[in-house]
């Protein structure tokens, strides 16, 4: 499903983020990527994400090879993916439920589609009744759901989250926890990059440890 | 194909909201642009109304050529030249005054008759008066140019001297709404440019989280395309209702004035294939304007990812 070999990624001003990276990932497994800050956590998750080209070596996600993908295949190989960000990036403007709608719009869903999915995402999160709640008055918490609920919504076949929990109270991250672990298992690939070892006491998944760049175990 | 009928019906949704949720932003787009279209749009009107008006006068005035005689011709050079102007196949009428006869009717409209009575001599020469059956500006003085080469001819005078240098400057007047349309053309496009630049740079983050989660270019553009040309529709539709309003306002201010003096000059409502024009030029500059701004910014904004 994910594959690095020899993946070395140095940025423009000349610092190495990864060196010399090599694993692979099974459809349906569950990896959490960790290390202190600066190890090259989310520069892994951007080179999967086709944000970031490796500098030398390969990905490869779905038999697809990131580092020749033309520009405008980027898009239709971001769509195999959901994306939870630390952040949130939610939209500020629009409704919970247009978040969510965002991904789906995007892929060209119908608008009776829209609304199914929409709300068995928001559903699965525990948002159902925020439908019409705008992001600003969700709580942290519920923010990040969102975030999950947009990054699901369409199906993907990989789940990367980075450092999902990193705002959150310890409460809220056991069941941000569950909610990774219900979507690995139907199928769901997850990665996520996080140092939370609570998160990673929970979910006992398969641990790719970074340090300076490389990779320890 | 379903899909794409989605895509397109979305973009335009998105859209119409943009337009109508800013609407005070939108409104002084609007009248920017609608002003710059109204300035050619109500000046060609006036060119189209003065035009239709030179060519009613050129057929009520029948414009006709008149030839004096030189004085010292006599009535042999008289007879021939009456004899050639028969020939011309465009010649409609020839009317021959003779000096003897100008004279009295001088002395009986103009109440000179004492200075004239003391003149020692005739000053007046013999004269055809000629009427054409096709009364171009061209036809006249190409038979203008003829007829002065003619033995015993001194001067051959084009009556509609005034309609032909209206009709010069009808042509200038053209040339400058041309000018005039490309400038404001230029202006429409850049007015939407900036514009869409603007909405691109404050939608910033939703275009970054729509490309972090797999939007295509296209789908980020086709909002602002329809942006673009939708500013410049409404923007054509104000400046016609503008224009519109003017050429009411003249008629009802002017109209009676013209009557009086003898005059019958109205202006023209901007017709149906002006009308369409302009809806379709701005438009389409809306578009490309757009188009400019949002393939430059789009390409401009690089993913952050977070």
């Amino acid at each position: 499903m994910i594959s690095f070999s020899h993946v070395t990624k140095r940025y423009p001003e000349g610092h190495e983020a990864l060196h010399d990276v090599s694993f692979t990932l099974g459809a349906g497994e569950m990896a959490f990527v960790t290390g202190h800050s600066g190890a090259g956590k989310t520069t892994l998750l951007k080179l999967l994400a086709a944000i970031e080209r490796p500098t030398a070596g390969s990905v490869v996600v779905n038999g697809q090879n990131l580092g020749a993908l033309k520009p405008r295949a980027v898009p239709f190989l971001r769509r195999n993916f959901g994306l939870v960000f630390q952040e949130h990036r939610l939209l500020f403007d629009r409704s919970a439920f247009d978040n969510v709608a965002l991904p789906l719009q995007i892929a060209g869903y119908s608008s009776g589609d829209i609304g199914k999915r929409v709300r068995a995402a928001l559903d699965k999160v525990g948002l159902l009744g925020h439908e019409r709640t705008m992001p600003i008055a969700l709580s942290g918490g519920e923010q990040q759901r969102l975030c999950i609920a947009r990054a699901i919504v369409h199906r993907p076949a990989v789940l990367l989250a980075d450092e999902p929990t990193g705002n959150l109270d310890a409460d809220y991250a056991v069941s941000i926890g569950q909610l990774f672990r219900s979507f690995n298992q139907v199928g769901v690939t997850v990665v996520i990059a996080s140092h939370d070892q609570t998160l990673r006491a929970q979910l006992a998944p398969r641990v790719i440890t970074l340090k300076n760049g490389g990779l320890v175990s | 194909m379903k899909t794409w009928f989605t895509q397109h019906g979305r973009g335009l949704r998105a859209a119409v909201a943009r337009f109508t949720g800013a609407p005070l932003g939108a409104l002084f787009n609007v009248l920017v642009i609608s002003f710059a279209l109204a300035l050619p749009l109500g000046f060609y009107a006036v060119l189209n109304s003065l035009q239709t008006f030179a060519g009613h006068a050129l057929v009520d005035s029948a414009p006709q050529l008149r030839i004096y005689m030189a004085l010292d011709a006599d009535s042999d050079d008289i007879a021939q030249t009456d004899q050639r102007l028969g020939q011309d196949d465009n010649v409609s009428k020839v009317l021959f005054v003779s000096r003897d006869q100008a004279l009295r009717e001088l002395k009986q409209s103009s109440g000179l008759a004492d200075v004239i009575d003391s003149l020692p001599q005739n000053p007046l020469p013999d004269a055809f008066i000629v009427s054409l059956r096709e009364p171009s500006p061209a036809a006249l003085e190409t038979l203008r140019d003829g007829i002065q080469t003619w033995p015993h001819v001194a001067h051959v005078q084009v009556d509609s001297a005034w309609a032909q240098r209206l009709d010069a400057l009808l042509r200038i007047g053209r040339f400058a709404v041309a000018v005039l349309a490309t400038l404001f053309a230029a202006v429409l496009a850049a007015v939407t440019f900036n514009t869409i630049r603007l909405q691109i740079l404050t939608q910033r983050d939703e275009i970054e989280v729509a490309k972090l989660i797999g939007a295509t270019d296209a789908f980020i553009r086709r909002p602002l395309l329809y942006f673009g040309a939708l500013l410049g529709l409404v923007s054509a539709g104000i400046a016609w209702l503008l224009v519109s309003g003017g050429v009411m306002l003249f008629n009802r201010e002017f109209g009676a004035w013209t009557q009086l003096s003898g005059s019958l000059f109205r202006l023209d409502y901007p017709g149906p294939a002006a009308i369409f024009t302009l809806l379709a030029v701005a438009a389409a500059l809306g578009w490309g304007g757009a188009w400019l701004a949002a393939t430059r910014t789009i390409a401009l904004l690089e993913v952050e990812y977070k």
